[in-house]
């Protein structure tokens, strides 16, 4: 297979929440992801961005398939997900994720090593053998299985767990990893050690992750690319050094130029980005972001942006930079000059 | 962070095995005074039930004309006498058998049917949920009592079909209790994760749903064992469940109400007997409920 073919490729991936009817209320849908491409490369990591409610945890949950899209498909490896080609059991074996609250994701009635030992045991390994994976995987996550193995999830830190939570999606032996908000609810210390245990395991086992969180100093120190999520839609996506340097889209620049500097003279004055996002049920026409967007035109409030490419790895959807539009401040030609 | 990667030579050694959830369970239920005393007199009830037909006093079917409603503490009757002349005491010590037969069978069964189909409408959804919820509703517009009577009715006097129609009486509410707490269980992320590694539904519900719900349905369960006792005595009370001249304690209630007026104490004792067990019974239920909780 060439190198250039993506390990995991999203295409049009949409998740629209029916509402119920309600008098005086027409039934309508809450649009929760709406047509989402994007693509992983093997080994990478991406991280996904974006303001609680704009469809990051969604997408996961669509990606891993607990819960069916309205429209679009996921390949993995140039196969459709879910076709005669890549059965749902055996992507699940390749594709696997680890949640934000360690508590809830841990069986309270099962010891950890039973845990971990029971994904494996589900794909035909005896029971015998996916203990003895478990106990490798808990010493290999830092936890010494004599200690650990039989204990139950309440007798563990949030730290912990979560490095159990770990050990069990490693357990299929996967390719790839998503992390949704993995280290958010962990104390800074924790997190920046089980942080570090993600980057050797990725590198250990050839993994390749998918971080979605809301904590932009993580996603930096963790990603290769990054992709910026507005409203159930991608604004902007590049690579992390380019996203943070320069970040084209309006709202992607407010959101990373929130980040609190360390140095008080480097801190802005400029406001971020005000106001609450619009409601997903019935979002604004045209470009989504329209609404709270200083740089917004009337064109803004009738045309959707597409996602364009502005050079190799940076793509961005905003009118600004798109050709052929009629936008007063343009960047098309700035972008062509400079190129 | 390296360092406390590499695994100690000592990790051959025996895992710790840590004690598990019942044995929590356990230590705090001893712990409950209320609960304890609950489970002691339940104990002796179904030691009674067991074997009170071997060490009663006298024969409970030995009537006598002569000796009719002598009162409590009379020279070798202690309880008394009832209209017949039996002994009391005897035949309350033998009803215990058929009174806790009559509580405990029904919401077993209840138990089993309804645990099942209660954890399928909870763990399924959709559609299907909603098809055996709104039928389940449909019981649920009787009062219990009215629906115990019709369907004994229905099918006739007699123990069997007095069982039969307990069961049939308690399967919606435990269905709905056990449809309740597998919806819960269903939306946690333990049961997320066991979908996301590709386990079918069978694989999932023995796994991790079962023990999860299985502790919550049953200590409910637990309290209707007193109301089913109750309902029970009502149908044997109205000449729908147990027959004369077996002693039961509702059926027994039923024949002394006519010495209510000459010996009110003789013929409060069955009734007594049965607010007992309820009460033991509703207490265990409550301390199996208080002792379950992980929280405290």
């Amino acid at each position: 297979m060439r190198a250039a073919t993506p390990l995991l490729d999203v295409r049009g991936l949409t998740k629209h929440f029916p509402l119920k009817a309600s008098p005086g209320n027409k039934s309508g849908v809450v649009r929760a992801v709406d047509d989402v491409n994007f693509s992983v490369m093997r080994g990478e990591t991406l991280g996904i961005v974006g303001e609680s409610g704009c469809g990051k945890s969604t997408t996961a949950r669509l990606l891993m398939h607990l819960i069916n899209p309205t429209a679009g498909e996921v390949i993995f490896e140039g196969k459709v997900v879910g076709s005669r080609d890549l059965p749902m059991k055996e992507f699940h074996r390749q594709v696997q994720m680890v949640f934000q609250d360690s508590y809830s994701s841990l069986n309270p009635r099962l010891t950890v090593e039973a845990s971990i030992a029971f994904g494996p045991q589900v794909h035909g390994v005896s029971e015998k053998e996916a203990v003895k994976r478990a106990r490798d995987l808990l010493a290999r996550v830092g936890l010494e299985p004599a200690r650990f193995a039989g204990r139950y999830p309440h007798e563990l830190s949030g730290g912990q767990r979560q490095r159990v939570n770990i050990a069990r999606a490693l357990a299929l032996e996967p390719r790839v990893v998503i992390l949704d908000e993995a280290v958010s609810a962990l104390d800074k210390s924790v997190e920046a050690q089980v942080l570090n245990l993600l980057l050797d395991l990725k590198q250990d086992f050839n993994l390749t992750y998918l971080f979605i969180s809301h904590d932009l100093n993580v996603v930096r120190y963790i990603s290769d690319r990054v992709m910026v999520m507005y409203l159930g839609q991608v604004v902007e996506m590049a690579s992390t050094d380019a996203i943070f340097a320069s970040a084209k889209h309006p709202y992607a620049d407010a959101l990373l130029s929130s980040m609190p500097s360390m140095d008080p003279d480097q801190r802005t004055e400029a406001p971020p980005i005000s106001g609450d996002p619009p409601n997903p049920i019935n979002p604004p026409s045209g470009c989504r972001f329209h609404t709270r967007c200083t740089f917004a035109e009337s064109v803004c409030s009738s045309r959707s942006p597409q996602l364009t490419s502005i050079d190799e790895t940076h793509r961005v959807a905003c009118l600004m930079y798109e050709a052929n539009v009629q936008h007063p401040r343009s960047r098309v030609n700035v972008l062509k000059v400079a190129a | 962070m390296n360092a406390s990667l590499s695994i100690p030579a000592a990790s051959v050694a025996a895992i710790e095995q840590s004690p598990g959830y019942w044995s929590g369970v356990f230590k705090r239920f001893l712990r409950d005074r209320v609960a304890m005393i609950a489970a002691v007199v339940v104990l002796v009830l179904v030691l009674l039930a067991l074997f009170g037909t071997y060490v009663t006093p006298a024969d409970p079917y030995q009537s006598s004309m002569l000796k009719r409603l002598k009162p409590i503490g009379t020279e070798g009757f202690l309880l008394g006498t009832d209209e017949l002349g039996r002994d009391m005491m005897s035949r309350l010590m033998v009803g215990a058998r058929l009174s806790l037969f009559m509580g405990i069978t029904p919401v077993l069964f209840a138990f089993l049917i309804g645990s099942v189909i209660g954890i399928i409408a909870g763990y399924t959804g959709g559609w299907l949920n909603t098809a055996i919820m709104r039928t389940v509703d449909v019981f649920y517009a009787f009062p219990s009592v009215l629906l115990a009577i019709a369907l004994s009715g229905a099918l006739g006097a007699g123990i069997g079909n007095a069982l039969i129609s307990l069961t049939l009486v308690f399967i919606p509410p435990i269905c709905r209790v056990a449809e309740s707490v597998t919806a819960q269980v269903r939306s946690r992320d333990y049961v997320e994760a066991a979908r996301a590694s590709g386990a079918n539904a069978f694989a999932i519900i023995k796994t991790h749903v079962l023990g999860n719900v299985l502790g919550p349905i049953f200590v409910y369960a637990t309290s209707l064992i007193a109301v089913s006792m109750i309902l029970a005595s009502g149908l044997s009370f109205l000449g729908l469940g147990v027959k004369p001249p077996e002693p039961e304690w509702g059926l027994m209630l039923n024949t002394l109400r006519t010495a209510i007026y000459t010996q009110p104490w003789i013929a409060a004792l069955p009734g007594l007997m049965i607010f007992i067990t309820s009460i033991s019974f509703n207490m265990l239920s409550d301390g199996l409920r208080s002792a379950m909780d992980v929280k405290q």
